[in-house]
């Protein structure tokens, strides 16, 4: 009965491709193809980004004097309080998952679009909803807890607009369950005749286990929330002590979903780099099975971890101890990935393309977040550095450094893909180049203010920190051009760029043999696949002979 | 087969494949919903450890005569509703059935809600509701109150989109907008109805029987 389903072949070329398949509002707005609904997602993904990134610049050059000169307490409180929960729920969770991995997941395993279309449409809604509501709470007069919306602040004595802040994160964690659902169900039904779980992509092993984690941590997040709101709006006493109520309850509950929705920032990134890492050296990925089982592990034991955001509760010293220990355990699997990395361009015949240079970035600076995670791991020295910048410093290191670094990375890398363009690739070189130096010279200083003993969240500090925070806010300014400097040469491809061949790169996987940009079914006969991935030995893949470039000349039809 | 084809949707190719799938991303989902009601019920077993006698002497004070006749009309509904998907599974001229026995489940639905109407009625004016003015001394009794209402309201919010579904799929059958026969869409609404009947099963005695053993 199935082999109906991998016998049949789909009907001649369809054209045109999915970009001109319709042009109205309409065609775009009631949209069922999951590559229009990932163009959909990112373009509401960058209008987040680039609001966030404006509120944390006022937060930025109020830390340029110690003493406050430009913003009150409240104001400044509200701004970083937007800018982490735009950052963390509307940019960074759906960043890579609904834009690259609605785009490319049925594509590189051969499916005409993912298992339930028009869920994956309607997530799309309920992230726009869920955005208004939060962007509500900003115009209305703004919130002031902090992403982390930590109770008993949250749920009794902060006058801000938590109900409406905390409504919109609760309903983009619907939109978050029900990509999960969709792209779990998509992997396991809609793979082509011969692609076997061992021969799928590593990028989509990397939304795989993305999707587990957001199907299995997200519900907690929105009790937690739920729980919030229950008690601001209904009076419920579940953290109010005087009550009987827990306030810690809170954040074991918080934690349970935040500590594994950084693996959901970071685990696409990493499924990113590894695409564009063995094409852009020519070789095989080294220890393809390692890299699925970390990636495995990492979502597993990423559940283990959340207490070690507690070690200064007050919970037992027991339960620090075995917090410590495990989160000790989980930078296991990912230094696994690292050295898979490492050892993968060894020997490789590399060039340093755009896609590449954002990669190799992301390796960098994911690897100093993950060292410096173990610190923060490390009781003692959580103990001293806890809401310091040193915190603030390493988790824009992952969050920041890898995860929007991937990003750019796949944008480029799929770029012609997905446009049927090309973009200027020494003004791409430049601002990965510029990116990789911003980022240093923004959160480099704030390694040292932290250790140092500078808190987070304060918008006056001792004299003594401004150097550092100087360095930090020319560095932002440096890192905020490198940021739209895509924006503004990807807008010029769009009009102006070369036309893409299928294959502008000579890589592997599915998603490079149909067109570019694709058709609406994606391919024009059902592919088969008789290899494994990252195939970049075998005939007319041979390392060397081709640069890019050249192919770029030669395919472009 | 020409129901079959009159129930195939895009992406899907073969309808056995979609119905598979259909199936399998509910149970993917309904995995998600039973970490959504465990973080629930973790947290509320957490507070009830804190406060054993609290929690006793508020379960003391909800009616069990209402949650026992919900738990009886919430059972009886699950088996009217496995009743249609599998009659919806066997053939064609048990179309009537199927709908019947979806209606009956419908209407068991909407009589557990409003029984439940009826004793949140009489909970708040037992002054029930945590706040000031609340009849329990002990501060853990607000606690389990707190809980009370937000787990049935929880469950109440479920079982009304439930409602909603199994409403739906009477009006397209009804229609012949789409057959009954194989139709993926009661099985996948039926796993959907049994979720929440099975989340009831574990409410009731949290709720009700506290305190009242022994
Ligand atoms: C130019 C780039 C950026 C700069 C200069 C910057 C700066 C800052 C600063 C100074 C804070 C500290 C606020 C505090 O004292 O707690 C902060 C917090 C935060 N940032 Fe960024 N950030 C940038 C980009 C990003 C991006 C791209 C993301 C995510 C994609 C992000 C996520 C967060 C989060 C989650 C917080 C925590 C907010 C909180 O403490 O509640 N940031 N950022
Ligand atoms: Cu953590």
């Amino acid at each position: 009965m199935t082999d109906a389903l991998l016998a049949g072949e789909l009907p001649l070329p369809q054209r045109p491709d999915y970009l001109r398949h319709g042009s109205t509002i309409r065609s775009w707005l009631a949209t069922t193809d999951h590559k229009r609904i990932a163009i959909l997602y990112a373009v509401t993904i960058t209008i987040f980004f680039f609001m966030g990134g404006a509120a944390i610049t006022a937060v930025r050059l109020e830390l340029f004097q110690p003493n406050g000169w430009l913003l009150t307490s409240d104001t400044y409180n509200k701004l970083f309080s937007f800018h982490g929960i735009i950052m963390v729920w509307f940019f960074l969770v759906p960043s890579i998952p609904n834009t690259f991995g609605n785009f490319l997941l049925p594509l590189m395993i051969g499916a005409p679009d993912v298992a339930f279309p028009r869920l994956n449409l309607f997530s799309w809604y309920l992230t726009i909803a869920a955005g208004a509501f939060t962007v509500y709470a900003l115009v209305a007069g703004g919130v002031d807890t902090g992403w982390t919306f930590y109770t008993p602040y949250s749920s009794m004595f902060s006058n801000t607009h938590v109900f409406a802040a905390a409504a919109g994160v609760f309903v983009v964690g619907f939109a978050s369950i029900a990509t999960g659902v969709n792209f779990i169900a998509t992997t396991h039904m809609l793979r082509a005749p011969g692609m076997t779980w061992f021969r799928l992509p590593l990028f989509v092993w990397a939304i795989y286990a993305t999707s587990l984690i957001m199907v299995l941590a997200t519900p907690v997040l929105a009790i937690s929330l739920l729980l919030v709101i229950a008690e601001r709006v209904f009076g419920l006493p579940i953290f109010d002590p005087a009550r009987g109520g827990d306030p810690i309850l809170f954040q074991h509950l918080f934690w349970f979903y935040s500590h594994p929705a950084v693996y959901i920032m970071v685990l696409p990134a990493m499924g990113v780099v590894s695409e564009i890492i063995p094409c852009f050296a020519r070789r095989r990925i080294f220890g393809y099975d390692f890299m699925v089982y970390a990636m495995l592990a990492i979502a597993g034991i990423g559940f283990f971890v959340w207490g070690h955001h507690m070690f200064v509760s007050g919970q037992s010293p027991l339960a620090s101890l075995v917090f410590s220990f495990l989160s000790f355990i989980i930078a296991v699997p990912s230094a696994i990935k690292v050295f898979n990395w490492t050892a993968s361009l060894y020997r490789g015949q590399i060039s340093f393309d755009s896609p590449m240079l954002y990669a190799l970035g992301f390796v960098g600076l994911f690897t100093t977040g993950g060292l410096s995670g173990l610190f923060l791991a490390s009781i003692p020295v959580d103990i001293h550095v806890t809401d310091t910048y040193f915190v603030v410093a390493h988790f824009h290191y992952i969050m920041v450094g890898g995860s929007v670094s991937a990003f750019f990375a796949g944008l480029h890398f799929w770029w012609p893909k997905v446009t049927g363009r090309l973009y200027p690739e020494s003004w791409a070189k430049f601002a990965a180049i510029l990116m990789y130096a911003g980022f240093n010279m923004t959160f480099l200083p704030q390694f040292f203010a932290g250790y140092l003993g500078m808190p987070r969240r304060y918008h006056t500090y001792p004299a003594e920190f401004q150097i550092y925070n100087v360095m930090s806010s020319a560095g932002a300014a440096v890192l905020a051009l490198a940021y739209l400097l895509p924006l503004g040469y990807l807008t010029w491809s769009l009009f102006y760029g070369g036309k893409a061949a299928r294959n502008p790169w000579g890589a592997t996987g599915l998603e490079w043999t149909t067109s570019s940009p694709p058709p609406p079914k994606n391919f024009d006969r059902q592919p088969r696949v008789d290899r494994a991935p990252y195939d970049y030995h075998a005939e007319g893949m041979s390392a060397g002979t081709d640069p890019p470039e050249m192919q770029n000349a030669r395919e472009t039809r | 087969m020409s129901d079959e084809s009159a129930l195939l949707r895009e992406p899907w190719i073969d309808f056995g494949r979609q119905r598979e799938a259909g199936k399998f991303g509910i149970w993917v989902f309904l995995a998600s919903e039973t970490l959504f009601f465990g973080a629930l019920l973790l947290t509320y077993t957490a507070c009830r450890i804190e406060h054993p006698d609290a929690f006793a002497a508020a379960g003391r004070e909800t009616n069990v005569w209402y949650g026992t006749i919900n738990t009886a009309v919430l059972l009886t509904s699950s088996l009217t509703m496995a009743v249609a998907a599998q009659a919806a599974e066997e053939a064609a001229r048990l179309r009537r059935l199927v709908l019947a026995c979806l209606i009956i489940t419908a209407m068991l639905g909407l009589a557990f809600i409003v029984i439940k109407g009826f004793e949140y009625k009489e909970d708040i004016d037992k002054h029930l509701v945590p706040g000031a003015g609340f009849a329990l001394p002990q501060p853990g009794a607000q606690l389990f109150y707190g809980f009370y209402w937000l787990v049935t309201g929880v469950h109440a919010i479920h079982l009304s989109i439930g409602i909603g579904l199994v409403s739906r799929l009477i009006w397209v059958l009804y229609r012949r907008e789409l057959p009954a026969k194989d139709n993926p869409e009661i099985e996948v609404t039926a796993l959907y109805w049994h979720l929440v009947d099975i989340v009831w099963i574990f409410l009731y005695p949290l709720i009700y029987l506290p305190g009242r053993a022994s």
